[in-house]
């Protein structure tokens, strides 16, 4: 019989300190999302493969899903619904509106939390950069075009933004 | 270079502006808003059905046969319910004796009695993954190790996985009660050959003999998953007093409700069905599995509720998938390239219960093209793998990837361009299908003259014939109207609150609220949309069949036209005039000195008279079938057999693009699916029966970097049948890719695949197959 004897984590999520209970067999999306409530973060497929539990674990990308909970003790972590500072849609939001780079939405999520991940480590991605970097996040409805696009017309705007800072006050 | 032909213009896409021909004046159609549901969607704040959360919830787990095919001697659920912690198992028994009566779904139907059969096994399992038993415990945890603790005794048989072995003169039969249905007899010994059926046209023998040229071979397509990316869940209510809630994301909250009263033998009033927002369906979230299984589990755990998740291996495994399939196909031209005949058998894999879309797969197969002379027969058979289910243009894809082949090599050989031929041979308005029917107005030939007048189809191709190739196919859809029901309230505001309850699985909440306010008059801004329960209105077919913008879009007119009448009805009361002194113009409505906006009319209605709400009810029968004409050059690595994309364009007839791009996005995730269905997705099983790749990661689905931009061009030839022309575009798309994709390897390296998937190993066993042949025949 597993162990079931719970533990207390203390973490921080999208900059606020959380303390929750969990047994070491759950994983950081389970609790995210059964325990905290934070049901932004999807579950498709439970070991890594479709990126829809993407979030970032001290500004590194991860899937919820292949960590589990007790490890997040001390950590810093960044889900979809902390994504946006004090709740305006960040520009990369407001691109996969305008581009209709969703279509059913599930994906959506994990897709935004990887793409914000790509722009702070590369502002100018080419096509193939923003392919690489998103194969590990499956959509099976768009088939992705809009969804690149999205990204690059992100990078592309927060790119004349830096250039031109007046825009940006 | 091909020159366009004025007539034949009707395309928007992108770049290519609004196109020359005079359009209708919309002001709402055909622009792009953000969809309603999009904030919700970008900040994770939008609840899908495993997102359901109540204080008191149960988690449930399904037990799944180990076995492709066993007889159930027992099932001991007695350790299970003594683990602490548990509060309720169910099995096969606790279900009511269902029925021998089939219920149609909307895209395909179902025997009840299998329906029933497939959600929790009667004492026979036929595939591997099919539901045996499930449990209610206080965490999925607890409920997974209930799971273990049940012992259920097989008999283990013999499966049958493949449509040679089901159809073996000594095959081992999956359903003892099975008698073929031979075109409408009923045959009288054990089969696996659930159906066979033929449709005819003209003489093929003689149409045959008329030709000087016949191409015949033979195509086989694997077992092949829908892919949405958000698995089945489902989370019931039984309540102390006999009504149930079921929480779930499905593609039809109507067809859930009456599958569970029949399932169960309820009646549908005593179930309200509320659809949660849905991650992907393609088809495969109209059936019901775990609905049942969760209402069962509520009663019996004490009227709590019950929520059970699918995981990704038991979607793969026991949900979906479509059917493999083999098809000999054969066509026969003239030397000047006319098609005079063909004939076709399709052989397709129902799954363990019958009702595989080999009907719908011989209506695709030839319905871009005239042809005198036809004879298809078409055959449904059970093997032991899950139950086939509906999956975009069910049929459809296996159907195009024979005959459109076909097609490529017969312009080949005839020395003709792929798209000089389809012109040629290309089925028009009144042309029979070989069903017999009619076609009504359609823009096959005009999605065919948007790809030869394409940058992309006149571009030259570098290397081609030498590693890198150029392919063309085409497809029909005959998509579907069906019933919606909705209604619409004036709010004092000025704004208008739309209820519907087609589920929104692609941003058909901004196509439908698109229709309503052009109808009314209004800016789209106003519309507050909202996808209601089953409670709320009346009864409303699935978002199936590429049929919502088109049925529910029908609604959203009639509503609004009405909205319209019942204002200018209030206003004349008001001021004491008849309604037809009364006008409405750009959001004015006026007579005589009379004179109030839009929005001052709402205000002035409340206060004064009586309140506003309409509702519309369709039955949309004249729905308009879609085409699709796509073009694609790819590079065959010939050391690897790795096919890589180079480009990709599509054409596709929208009827009247409402919200094009979610038009373009329709288009585009069709030929992604599409792209996976050819190239690497198939359902890998051994011998035993067991599916050996359910995970994401070995069912390989295409990802970013597998796909490059994909062109769309929108032709819009109106459908008479909608006020808009709105043809549905949602599943065409799938059709030709395939067969896109094979001509495009010919084109590059003069190998005819005729199996998919066109996986590198495939692809390699067939680049070695004819070196050697080549180098054992002198040059």
């Amino acid at each position: 019989m597993p162990e079931r004897k719970k533990r207390m984590i203390t973490t921080t999520i999208n900059g606020e300190e959380i303390t929750f209970l969990c047994e070491p067999r759950q994983t950081l999306l389970e609790v995210l999302r059964d325990e905290l409530g934070l049901t932004g973060s999807k579950e498709g497929c439970g070991n890594g493969n479709c990126g829809a539990c993407n979030v970032l674990l001290d500004g590194v990308l991860v899937n919820a899903c292949l960590v589990l909970a007790p490890e997040v003790e001390g950590r810093e972590l960044v889900t979809i619904e902390g994504i946006a500072p004090g709740g305006e849609l960040t520009l990369l939001q407001q691109k996969f509106l305008e581009h209709a780079a969703l279509q059913c939405g599930i994906c959506t999520p994990g897709f935004i939390v990887a793409a914000k991940a790509l722009l702070d480590e590369n502002p100018s991605p080419t096509e193939h950069d923003v392919r690489l970097w998103l194969a590990g996040n499956l959509c099976r409805c768009t088939g992705y075009d809009k969804i690149v696009r999205a990204v690059l017309d992100t990078a592309a705007a927060l790119q004349a933004a830096q250039t031109t800072p007046t825009e940006v006050a | 270079m091909m020159g366009a032909n004025p007539k034949l213009d009707p395309i928007r896409g992108e770049g290519s502006g609004n196109g020359s021909r005079p359009q209708p004046s919309y002001k709402v159609i055909g622009t792009r808003p953000i969809r309603p549901d999009g904030v919700d969607k970008v900040t994770g704040r939008a609840l899908y059905g495993a997102d359901v959360r109540f204080p008191d919830l149960l988690h449930g787990k399904v037990l799944r046969s180990p076995h492709a095919r066993a007889r159930i001697r027992s099932i001991d659920t007695s350790q299970a319910e003594a683990l602490p912690g548990v509060k309720a198992v169910v099995t096969g028994a606790d279900l009511p004796t269902a029925e021998d009566r089939f219920e149609d779904l909307g895209e395909g139907g179902i025997n009840l009695r299998y329906l029933s059969e497939n959600v929790l096994a009667h004492g026979r399992v036929l595939y591997h993954g099919h539901p045996v038993a499930a449990v209610a415990a206080v965490s999925p945890h607890i409920a997974e190790e209930a799971l273990s603790l049940i012992q259920v005794d097989y008999e283990v048989l013999p499966p049958v996985m493949t449509l040679e072995e089901a159809m073996a003169e000594d095959a081992p039969i999956l359903l003892e009660e099975l008698r073929t249905d031979e075109m409408g007899e009923r045959g009288n010994r054990p089969t696996n050959v659930a159906a066979h059926f033929r449709y005819e046209l003209g003489n093929v023998e003689e149409g045959f003999a008329q030709a000087d040229l016949v191409v015949e071979r033979e195509f086989r397509t694997q077992t092949v998953h829908q892919g949405y990316i958000e698995p089945q869940m489902a989370t019931a209510l039984y309540d102390q007093d006999g009504q149930i809630t079921i929480w779930t994301s499905t593609q039809g909250s109507f067809s859930v409700r009456s599958q569970v009263a029949e399932i169960l033998q309820i009646p549908v009033s005593r179930i309200r069905v509320v659809p949660m927002e849905i991650g992907g369906g393609f088809g495969g979230k109209i059936t019901v599995y775990l609905e049942p299984v969760a209402v069962l589990l509520s009663r019996k755990a004490g009227y709590r509720p019950v929520k059970l998740v699918m995981s990704r291996a038991e979607v793969l495994m026991a949900t979906g998938p479509t059917s493999g399939s083999r098809i000999r196909m054969k066509m026969g031209a003239t030397r000047d390239g006319r098609i005079v005949a063909a004939e076709a058998e399709l052989v397709y894999e129902a799954g363990a219960f019958p009702g595989s879309p080999v009907g719908s797969g011989a209506v695709v197969l030839l319905a871009p093209y005239n042809i005198p002379n036809v004879r298809i027969d078409g055959y449904d058979v059970v093997v032991n793998r899950p139950r086939a289910s509906a999956y975009r243009a069910p049929g459809g894809t296996n159907a195009a990837f024979a005959s459109e082949s076909v097609v490529d090599e017969l312009a080949r050989k005839l020395g003709l361009d792929p798209l000089e031929f389809r012109l040629k041979n290309g089925a028009k308005e009144g042309d029979r299908m070989a069903n017999g029917l009619p076609h009504p107005k359609i823009g096959y030939l005009e999605t065919v003259e948007a790809i030869r007048n394409s940058e992309h189809y006149n571009a030259p191709l570098e290397g081609r014939g030498r590693g890198r190739g150029r392919g063309v196919a085409s497809g029909y859809w005959g998509n579907w109207g069906g019933k919606s029901s909705a209604t619409a309230v004036l709010n004092a505001d000025g704004t208008v609150t739309l209820n519907e309850a087609s589920t929104d699985i692609g941003g058909t909440r901004a196509s439908i609220a698109m229709q309503f306010a052009e109808s009314l008059g209004i800016p789209y801004e106003k519309v507050k949309i909202r996808v209601v329960d089953t409670d709320c209105v009346s009864y409303n077919d699935v978002t199936g069949g590429s049929r919502t913008t088109f049925g529910t879009g029908l609604a959203a007119y009639e509503l609004g036209q009405k909205m319209k009448a019942a204002m200018i009805q209030r206003l004349a009361d008001i001021w004491g005039v008849s309604p037809e002194e009364v006008v409405y113009e750009e959001m004015v409505f006026s007579a005589g000195e009379n004179r109030v906006t839009f929005d001052e009319a709402a205000k002035l209605i409340e206060r004064r008279s009586t309140p506003v709400m309409v509702e519309a009810e369709v039955y949309g029968k004249k729905y308009g079938p879609a085409f699709s004409t796509q073009c694609v050059d790819v590079e065959v690595d010939v050391e690897t057999g790795k096919v890589t994309i180079l480009r990709y364009t599509i054409a596709q007839d929208a009827g009247k693009a409402i919200h094009p791009a979610y038009v373009e996005g329709q288009m585009q995730g069709g030929v992604a699916q599409g792209v996976g269905w050819a190239l690497n997705e198939e359902y890998v099983y051994d011998r035993e029966g067991h599916l050996l790749n359910a995970s994401l990661l070995d069912y390989r689905m295409p990802t970013a970097l597998d796909l490059p931009m994909i062109e769309t061009l929108i032709v819009e030839v109106p459908n008479p049948g909608h006020p808009y022309g709105v043809r549905g575009v949602g599943e065409v798309n799938i059709v030709p890719p395939a067969a896109a994709l094979a001509n495009a390897i010919y084109d590059a390296i003069g190998v005819r695949m005729t199996e998919l998937p066109m996986n590198p190993a495939r692809l390699l066993e067939a680049i070695l197959a004819k070196q050697a042949q080549e180098s054992t025949q002198p040059a």
